[in-house]
């Protein structure tokens, strides 16, 4: 076989790997390799902002569960994706993200847009490379991908000096994959899910708490048999929800900080949390010695680091969550001397409490006839679209009402950014969840601050046809920042007040996108069932109470049961 | 290559208990920094740590002494496992194994304790290994009780300098087999 450029081995790489769509900004250190795309069947989404770039290569991750792909260029394109990577990371969405990087005689002479970007994202990526030899090429960018996609996936990065990109080498052959040093433990010990299915037998209050490992190992299937059939409920975090139908009568919501009621005090009361795929993060457990203190504790997860950090667990067992499911039901099925049908009825008197729960305080908030309640817009989007909308968000208050009302019945349709909580994360997450599926409803629940942290994607929703609907509910605040300062700093809205915010009719004109205002409830349907019938670009501006708070909460530091209430 | 450091962040742990971790990494560039990051980052103490090559060029083998209780060493096994480029390890404080350090002392010798300086690194099989009018320099080899006994010792005759290792440990040979 004839030479080929290293701009060329990289494109035929991500051919490789099944890439159709790639995110990026070019640049000088990167720009043989688009030169090198520019005759592939591979589509760049020009983004406006390289943060924006890694961010709808997250959204396309997190909907479709492929590697998403970002290229970036050096120096300030690597730093600005800085942001969109350690999103990623903390939320184990599989990326890979390649940047370009002065020619190798340069590095370390502080040349032009040069930056250590392995230095710098070496504690937020799962690994990163910086390719050395043009040999190495191929083999690196393989590698990436396996590591990205493996285990607990999350974002790598590899660095391309610029004159690698155009050196010759001979493409070779693709190697099964094996490395030495990483070897992820797929397969859950016999002996632990002999435990764990005992130990559920026995329970009487039993809890499944689901995170986003569930979503990340496509586990719903083998979560739901479980729950349903052995008739335990279950709890999700933020990551987690979609993982179990958010309307079917087992699931009890969200727990943890805007948990519902019933989700906290069930984990509290509990005699059994089955935590599978959830890393028990603090905005879940709040104070760790309340948490699910009366309970023993089974943890199914793929990282062993995740086991016991915060929480001391009774029944580790390290493994890919559907696999661990998987074997869960298959020991109910054939190994325990219990009938299905029987167990169905189990639990009645933990299951009448857990109702009395939720009829003392249900997940709601004061309705009103005039003014616009941010919850009554995420009720009307869910019936509208029947449920059946991928729903992105920003961070704040915007991101906690969509998952408290938006109750999502299917996993990978809620794109949010748990972890690290990144305003400004939505609207690229929704471009790239559109570019996947450019024929399903993609919904973007934004506040007015966080949506103004990556505005600039208009221009790239518009330019590639993403008929991204985005449902700002606009307060004119920092929503979640003021809320903690009604609460706790005496009403001192500190920098919090946007006293100055664009029209967003008018700034969704400006972009070639359609802009809607409702400034009443009952402007509310008309508005969002003109958007849904838009086959363009839409903001739809909800004018909403403006101080108008989530609840329930749990305050920082005290434990879940101690809920401000509405 | 050879580093010792104190981390600059030590929280008041329970029962806090020093640890040796023997790890086995790739050989790549940047390996260090990965492991050494993970401690700063996750706020893990360093006592200190030695790195160097195994017979495999390909392959380094390094030994950090760290400090907590038993959750934090457990976290630190964890994640140093984690590091892609991490192939083995082994916390062998609690199984039999050979620690060994070195240490390079320069001492005040002048007329009157010269004499002394020489007995006492002969009962510590030391040796000088550079000697000037008012100085020698002395290399000390053993565990890291037997450095700092040697250090008490000399403190008071006059130490001009001192340079550590850090320990190097490998574990015992399996007697029974």
């Amino acid at each position: 076989m004839g030479k080929i450029t290293g701009s060329q081995a990289v494109v035929k790489c991500l051919q490789e790997e099944g890439v159709k769509i790639i995110f990026g900004y070019p640049g000088g250190a990167v720009i043989d390799l688009y030169d090198a795309l520019f005759d592939a069947d591979i589509v760049n989404v020009l983004v406006r902002h390289e943060q924006g770039a890694v961010h709808a290569a997250d959204g396309l991750a997190r909907v479709t569960g492929e590697v998403g792909v970002a290229l970036l260029t050096s120096g300030p394109g690597a730093t600005n994706g800085v942001t969109g990577i350690a999103t990623a990371y903390m939320d184990s969405i599989p990326l890979v993200v390649l940047t370009g990087q002065v020619p190798r005689p340069l590095i370390g002479n502080d040349a032009f847009q040069e930056v250590d970007i392995v230095g710098i994202t070496r504690p937020c990526t799962k690994h990163n490379y910086l390719v050395g030899k043009i040999e190495d090429l191929v083999p690196t960018i393989r590698e990436a991908f396996h590591i990205a996609r493996t285990g607990r996936p999350g974002p790598v990065l590899v660095d391309l000096p610029k004159d690698l990109l155009a050196s010759q080498l001979t493409f070779p052959d693709k190697p099964v994959i094996n490395m030495l040093s990483y070897q992820p433990t797929y397969k859950p010990h016999p002996v632990q899910i002999e435990k764990a299915c005992k130990k559920i037998i026995k329970a009487k209050k039993p809890v499944l708490y689901v995170g986003g490992g569930v979503i990340l190992s496509n586990a719903s299937k083998e979560l739901t048999e479980l729950a349903i059939k052995l008739n335990i409920p279950v709890t999700m975090t933020l990551m987690g929800l979609g993982a179990f139908p958010g309307t079917h009568e087992l699931s009890m919501g969200m727990l943890g900080m805007h948990g519902t009621y019933t989700a906290n005090m069930a984990v509290a009361e509990c005699d059994l949390l089955i935590a599978v795929g959830a890393r028990f993060d603090d905005r879940v457990t709040g104070k760790l010695a309340e948490f699910a203190s009366n309970a023993e504790i089974i943890h199914i997860d793929i990282d062993p680091t995740s086991i016991s950090k915060n929480v001391k667990v009774d029944i580790p067992i390290v493994a890919d969550c559907k696999n661990a499911l998987a074997a869960i039901n298959e020991w109910f099925k054939t190994k325990a001397d219990i009938s299905l049908e029987e167990e169905a009825g189990r639990h009645q008197s933990w299951f009448n409490l857990i109702r009395e729960w939720t009829a003392k305080h249900p997940l709601s908030y004061k309705e009103n006839n005039d003014i616009i309640k941010p919850q009554y817009v995420i009720e009307t989007l869910h019936k509208l679209t029947g449920g059946k909308a991928i729903i992105t968000t920003e961070v704040g208050q915007n991101q906690m009402w969509a998952a408290q009302f938006y109750q999502f019945d299917h996993p990978r349709h809620f794109v949010t950014s748990g972890g690290l909580g990144t305003m400004g994360f939505g609207l690229p997450a929704a471009i790239g969840a559109q570019m996947a599926f450019p024929d399903k409803t993609v919904i973007d629940i934004a506040g007015d601050g966080s949506i103004q942290m990556n505005i600039q994607e208009l221009a790239t929703a518009k330019q590639y046809k993403c008929p991204v609907k985005i449902a700002i509910l606009n307060n004119s605040y920092l929503g979640m920042v003021r809320q903690w300062q009604e609460l706790f700093y005496d009403k001192r809205y500190s920098s919090t007040t946007m006293d100055v915010t664009p029209d967003f009719v008018d700034l969704a004109r400006a972009y070639g996108a359609v802009g809607l205002r409702a400034t009443t409830k009952n402007e509310v349907e008309p508005v969002i069932k003109e958007a849904l019938a838009t086959d363009n670009l839409v903001i739809m501006d909800f004018k909403i109470e403006r101080e108008e708070g989530v609840y329930p909460m749990v305050p920082a530091g005290k434990g879940n049961t101690e809920m401000l209430l509405v | 290559m050879a580093i010792m450091a104190e981390s600059e962040l030590t929280l008041p742990r329970n029962k806090q208990m020093k640890h040796t971790i023997s790890v086995l990494l790739q050989n790549k560039p940047g390996v260090l920094s990965r492991v050494t990051g993970l401690f700063s980052g996750r706020g893990f103490n360093i006592e200190s740590l030695c790195v160097a090559e195994t017979l495999d060029p390909g392959v380094s083998s390094l030994t950090v002494v760290s400090s907590g209780d038993n959750s934090i060493i457990e976290q630190i096994t964890k994640q140093l496992h984690k590091l892609i480029d991490v192939i083995k390890v082994t916390d062998i404080t609690d199984k039999e194994y050979v620690e060994r350090e070195m240490v390079l002392i320069r001492m005040k010798a002048e007329a009157h304790t010269r004499a002394e300086v020489l007995r006492v690194i002969d009962i510590f099989r030391g040796k000088v290994v550079d000697v000037s009018a008012k100085s020698y320099a002395v290399e000390i080899t053993g565990s890291a009780s037997k450095i700092q006994a040697v250090i008490d010792i000399l403190r008071p005759i006059g130490i001009k300098e001192i340079v550590r290792t850090g320990i190097i440990a490998m574990s015992r040979a399996n007697k029974s087999k």
